[in-house]
């Protein structure tokens, strides 16, 4: 048995009502590099945090090399041989390379090795960070992480923005850390690059250590399974609810279709119709060019290429209200972005309807306040703080942005996350309204990041994936196992749906009532409302 | 290790090459002093008799202001915003002009060393007030500015005092040559002998470092905090060297100065300091500073109404900087 060179139990940690992580636990052997696996929202960067001294756990003991390790700051963390690449690149922007690499005293000569292993050995150190691009940041922190010879190196997400030739080398770099004498944690949402590189997996679900799981042929089923828990089983129950309640596509006008549409390096040829009276869900990890697309959609930023067509006519939109005249509406997930919030609720519901410029004169107070009161009534908003919407829960927030869009007549409406923090009643009033204004002939793109909501509300989904629309599937199938496979973009979803279907039927795909794998506890004995 | 990497470690890139690059970097102040020296002959065609005299009084006129323009620069470098720099100016000037009244030329030099300790406690009383109350830096050094202009009024409630006449002579008259102003070489040893070895130190990365990307610095093992104060006890510390330039330049204590904090603002942001942090140096705003103050000689030359005056120094100040954020946003869009 090789060492145990990292070992953290009981790991907890809770900003405010919520549990970011209840009962953690990992270790980790020296010359291992070991895989950190779970859904949005599972703790990892939690953990990752906790390790790395920038927040501290409630409870838990965490031990290096045997010894008691608790580190109050990253500075100390660095000390005691943990160091993390994080998400985003840390290096100072304002200042150049050799600059930043005084400032947290690494020394050069490593550095420059490290540098000519990830392939790019050509760099300037008296080049100034911000004019670097993000891959050549990411390497640099890479770089900069090896050349101070770590015990602990955390990767957090490393190739996220990485192009596939650096990835390719970073991996290799990564797998070449294998059987030293230091450990290294790999965060990733791409199970290709921890089967190619990770000795074992440990899997987070809702804040605590499910399983633990050693990487071979087969593993990334079981690695799905984990993160999903007892969840999978329950779908089938909402998909019998739900399925073949949406209309017939033929039947149907499209109300907005996107040819193409390309950003940076962010998006690239993402085309879809959205159809009057469906809803059309938007299933993705996060980071996998939803944002852009939505922002393009909404009218807060431009395609660099590609086409938008409403009502079958091409638009160009320059600004939100001209995605609003064209009956673009959209509801984001932070309310904040979309509400005054000292305001009141009549206010806001109204809004859009005389925020134009060219309405000078005074508001027609009667007709507005019919129209505003219809949609509050319509929504069940609770009425009681009705002087400033700040002092309305988080639902009731979200359903005064979307009741603002259905006083005016809502044509297509773009939904971002809308129920994210949102109590599990609220979330099933919203669920229903956007049902219900589906069924008055709206249509609505639901983009959601739990993967359930998509068999609850949507009649189809599309699954992008690095900045694509890798699959398209029908509400019948867009279960979470499919939904996630999808969303990792595995092998096996680029079959078409019916193809899926059929693997389903063979038994391939792990359907949902197998006997449980590997579970490092046991199974919850109730349904769970997720977090 | 491949070829290319040991000729860059080895051989270093050569002279002019290394020159461009030094010029590309300081663009904005090469700009401002060539800004300077165009007004410069503007204001010997308005006045062919402007001469070695009158270029000593401009520099002993703009010393105070380019004390607190250093001091703001430095604390706007490291992300926060100082709006007690005048005040504090006036609680060390009136400290040492009413501790150095009447008394012998020796008896001033632990006065004046005492006065810029005071600068720096003041100067850290800001700063950690800033970290420990966790209140932004503009509430925080808004208040104190009233803390600090009271105290300043408590201990010489009228200007009057006294200097010593060595502090006064460091700063009056020329320097060797005729048209070398003293007072302009002492304000650059000051800045100079402070500022340059602190820039190539770990404590002047950190500056850079949590003005630029807080998170960043955070996670690379600085401590914020305790750069933080660092930066307003430097802050502190440039505003005493300012009062004292007020005492030395004036002989006397003055408790209530201009409006030197928001002048010193104006005179970093045309220097091309980043009001967001990071960005900037010392010799842009000390530069900015003598155009400022030589656009009001100029003005005055010309006879134009010293209400409207100040009107024209707003204009050229916005679109001096318009300006340059247009060229910026023109270089990234290439």
């Amino acid at each position: 048995m090789p060492d145990i060179l990292l070992e953290a139990t009981g790991v907890a940690k809770r900003y405010g009502a919520v549990a970011a992580l209840r009962d953690a636990s990992l270790s980790v052997r020296a010359g291992e590099v070991h895989a950190l696996m779970g859904a949005n929202g599972a703790g990892k960067s939690t953990l990752v945090q906790i390790l790395t001294g920038a927040v501290h756990p409630d409870s838990g003991t965490i031990t290096v090399r045997g010894e008691k390790y608790s580190a109050s700051s990253p500075a100390e963390a660095r000390k005691g041989g943990v160091v993390s690449v994080y998400q985003e690149p840390s290096v100072i922007p304002d200042l150049d390379i050799r600059s930043n690499l005084r400032l947290t005293k690494t020394p050069i000569e490593p550095f420059r090795h490290w540098l000519q292993e990830l392939g790019i050995g050509d760099l300037d150190l008296s080049d100034i960070a911000r004019d670097l691009p993000l891959a050549t940041l990411r390497v640099i922190d890479l770089a900069r992480a090896l050349a101070i010879e770590p015990s602990v190196l955390m990767l957090d997400e490393m190739t996220a923005a990485l192009p596939a030739d650096l990835t390719e080398r970073v991996l290799h770099v990564i797998g070449s850390q294998r059987g030293s004498d230091r450990c290294i944690i790999f965060i990733s949402h791409r199970l290709i690059e921890i089967a190619a590189v990770c000795d074992r997996a440990t899997v987070l679900r809702e804040g605590a250590t499910v399983g633990v799981v050693d990487i071979d042929a087969g593993s990334e089923e079981r690695i799905v399974a984990l993160m999903l828990g007892e969840r999978a089983a329950k779908s089938e129950a909402q998909m019998a609810a739900n399925a073949g309640s949406g209309p017939s596509l033929a039947a149907t006008t499209t109300r907005l279709a996107a040819r193409d549409l390309a950003v940076g390096g962010r998006l690239h040829d993402v085309s879809f119709e959205l159809h009057a009276g469906e809803v059309l869900g938007v299933a993705a990890l996060e980071g996998q060019g939803q944002d852009e697309l939505f922002d393009i959609l909404a009218g807060a930023r431009r395609a660099d290429s590609g086409e938008l067509l409403v009502n079958g006519g091409p638009v160009t939109f320059r600004h939100p209200a001209d995605a609003i005249k064209a009956g673009v509406v959209y509801v984001p997930a932070d309310r904040a972005e979309a509400l005054l919030m000292q305001r009141s609720i009549r206010e806001n519901v109204a809004l859009p309807s005389f925020a134009g410029f060219r309405s000078w004169g005074p508001i027609r107070m009667s007709a507005e306040r019919t129209k505003v009161n219809a949609a509050i009534a319509q929504l069940q908003i609770d009425t009681r703080a009705a002087s400033q919407v700040r002092q309305l829960s988080g639902g009731n927030q979200q359903k005064v942005t979307i009741a603002r869009w259905v006083a005016g007549g809502v044509q297509t409406m773009l939904c971002f996350d809308p129920t994210r923090g949102i109590d599990i009643g609220t979330k099933q009033q919203i669920y229903e309204l956007v049902r219900d204004l589906a069924a008055a002939g709206a249509a609505v793109l639901f983009y959601t990041s739990e993967l359930k909501e998509i068999q609850l509300v949507c009649d189809r989904a599309i699954v992008m994936f690095a900045g694509r629309v890798v699959a398209e599937i029908p509400v019948e199938e867009a279960d979470e196992p499919t939904l996630l496979r999808a969303a990792y973009d595995l092998p096996k979803d680029v079959l078409m749906p019916e193809e899926i279907a059929a693997v389903e039927v063979g038994g391939d795909l792990a359907p949902p009532g197998a006997p449980p794998i590997v579970p490092a506890e046991p199974p919850d004995p109730g349904p769970q409302v997720s977090a | 290790m491949s070829a290319a990497l040991d000729a860059r470690t080895i051989g270093g890139p050569d002279m002019a090459s290394r020159l461009r690059h030094w010029a590309w970097r300081n663009s904005w102040t090469l700009a401002l002093l060539g800004l300077f020296v165009v007004i410069l002959l503007l204001t010997y065609l308005i006045q062919p008799t402007y001469g070695a005299a009158q270029l000593q009084g401009l520099a002993v006129g703009a010393m105070p202001l380019a004390m607190a323009a250093v001091a703001q620069a430095i604390v706007v470098i490291s992300g926060g915003i100082d709006l007690s720099i005048g005040s504090m100016m006036a609680v060390t000037s009136v400290t040492a002009a009413v501790l150095m009244k009447d008394q012998s030329e020796a008896a001033a030099i632990p006065v004046v060393l005492g006065v810029l300790v005071l600068g720096l406690i003041l100067g850290s009383i800001n700063g950690t007030l800033v970290v420990v109350t966790r209140v932004p830096d503009i509430v925080v050094t808004l208040a104190m500015s009233f803390v600090w202009a009271g105290a300043a009024l408590v201990v010489l409630p009228s200007p009057g005092g006294g200097s010593a006449d060595w502090l006064t002579g460091m700063v009056k008259g020329p320097l060797g040559l005729d048209f070398l102003p003293r007072a302009l070489v002492v304000l650059l040893v000051i800045v100079g002998v402070i500022w340059i070895p602190l820039r190539r130190s770990n404590a002047g990365l950190a500056l850079y470092g949590i003005g630029s990307n807080r998170l960043a610095a955070f996670r690379g093992g600085v401590s914020v905090g305790r750069t933080k104060v660092f930066a307003y006890m430097l802050g502190g510390l440039f505003s005493a060297f300012g009062g004292l330039a007020l005492t030395a330049t004036t002989g006397i204590g003055t408790p209530v100065p201009g409006g030197y904090t928001l002048l010193g603002v104006a005179a970093i942001v045309l220097g091309g300091v980043s009001l967001a942090g990071g960005r900037g140096g010392l010799a842009g705003p000390i530069v900015a500073v003598f155009i400022l103050a030589l656009v009001r000689t100029d003005l005055t030359l010309l006879g134009v109404n010293s209400n409207l005056s100040t009107v024209v120094q707003g204009t050229i100040l916005i679109g001096v900087v318009m300006f340059g954020s247009l060229l910026t946003m023109r270089q990234e869009r290439t």
